[in-house]
């Protein structure tokens, strides 16, 4: 394992920032759009995902290369993964609720939602995809969740301000959401490229 | 109440189109719709596996014991999600690099989990696939439209076809991701306005839109936000 301080750096903050899961590769929209109305709620949304993502992460990359590959059913991708998953949602939850009532009263209802949350199975996917080493993809994995965490605080703060103001009246409700979402996503398009001029990767 | 058969068909193309009025399924919508042919490919993957799914799931809705619907439904959409993404590495490679991850990921599109449970779960086999095909091609008309407008506004082309580009300079922003959302808002606030907020009042109800509506302790309270 030759990983250098600064290519771990390089992965956790490319997946933070340049390539945002929210913002640049469209996962996890609906909790998104859903979940960002207040602080709070997003904050225990994203923790939740952070902690889901590299739980995931740590099972089912050695489920793909030490059981699905070597067998050559690499194409049951999909469903082991899912089922995978879903087990692990709930697992976590049983573990918080008998050893951490705290957190799981705080997390508790965004827990369930996790499963169908497409940035979690993403992030599994394309850890394998793109042909990380297991340190990296835990490493990718915790960079997407806090690069969802900073979405999700970030557009908390925009949807509190544009929650007050005059906008036409075809655009209350979600479409002012969306094109919220634009300006922020447009924000973050302007980090592209800078990791790689920084690291010079 | 019996709901005619063109009804439940149509049903999903207009009045409860699953894009623009339910707001389900945006995340591949936006993904994938930077390009005309790939809103109609990723619409044609979800219609197979919605219909597919329903079917099955309504076949299997006596024998499905409830506490456990959920895993049960994903297993069964996992499935035909695999038999897709495997016929698309077969036989449209193009189609199948350009849709990438988002293959995989109609597992968890909220529309599927969502008709197998509001629809497929409650119905018979034959109204389940028509309720299918109706959502299918709702759907695939929406991704297909949303791709059609940021591929002539970020490339200047329609399918391929050369439209404005060498005239107007198009805006490469319409196909990356800020143009995603951009489009998709106006969208919704044209249905919007078009339907004099009668659909913004249809989405008043919060769970709606959520994918874990099927299984949250909140729904009944109206909710987790205020």
């Amino acid at each position: 394992m030759n990983l250098s301080l600064t290519a771990a750096f390089y992965i956790v903050l490319s997946a933070i920032i340049t390539n945002n899961y929210v913002l640049s590769k469209f996962l996890g929209i609906c909790p998104f759009l859903g979940v960002s109305k207040k602080l709070d709620n997003a904050m225990g949304m994203s923790v939740a995902v952070i902690i889901v993502m590299v739980v995931a992460t740590a099972v089912t990359w050695p489920i793909q290369h030490y059981l699905l590959d070597p067998r050559g059913i690499g194409y049951m991708q999909t469903i082991v993964f899912i089922l995978v998953i879903a087990a692990l949602v709930q697992l976590i939850e049983i573990f918080l609720k008998k050893y951490i009532p705290g957190l799981h009263k705080a997390l508790g209802i965004y827990l369930p939602l996790i499963t169908t949350n497409c940035a979690v199975l993403g992030v599994c996917v394309l850890n394998i995809d793109n042909e990380f080493s297991f340190v990296q993809s835990l490493l990718n994995s915790f960079g997407s969740g806090v690069g969802f965490m900073l979405a999700m605080f970030l557009f908390a703060g925009v949807r509190s301000k544009i929650e007050t103001n005059d906008y036409p009246e075809s655009f209350k409700g979600i479409a002012s959401t969306l094109v919220a979402a634009s300006i922020t996503s447009l924000c973050f398009l302007g980090f592209s490229g800078m990791l790689e001029k920084i690291f010079g990767m | 109440m019996k709901k005619s058969k063109l009804s439940i068909l149509t049903n999903g193309i207009i009045r409860e189109n699953p894009v623009l009025v339910l707001v389900l399924g945006t995340c591949p919508t936006l993904a994938i719709s930077t390009q005309a042919i790939n809103g109609i490919g990723m619409g044609l993957s979800v219609l197979v596996v919605l219909t597919c799914s329903n079917i099955i799931i309504s076949a299997l809705k006596r024998i499905i014991p409830d506490t456990v619907r959920i895993p049960c439904y994903i297993v069964v959409i996992a499935t035909f999600v695999t038999i897709v993404q495997l016929f698309l590495k077969a036989y449209v490679p193009a189609l199948d690099k350009a849709l990438g991850v988002y293959i995989p990921l109609i597992v968890v599109n909220c529309i599927i989990l969502g008709r197998a449970e509001a629809f497929a779960s409650k119905n018979s086999v034959i109204d389940s696939a028509l309720d299918g095909i109706g959502m299918g091609i709702g759907y695939t008309l929406t991704a297909t439209v949303m791709a059609c407008i940021r591929e002539l506004l970020g490339s200047g082309t329609i399918f391929g076809a050369t439209v404005t580009a060498g005239t107007i300079t198009p805006f490469t922003i319409m196909v990356m991701a800020p143009g995603g959302f951009f489009v998709f808002g106006c969208l919704i606030a044209l249905v919007n306005k078009l339907t004099k907020g009668r659909v913004r009042a249809k989405r008043q109800n919060k769970c709606m839109g959520c994918p874990g509506a099927a299984f949250c302790s909140k729904v009944e309270e109206g909710g987790c936000e205020e």
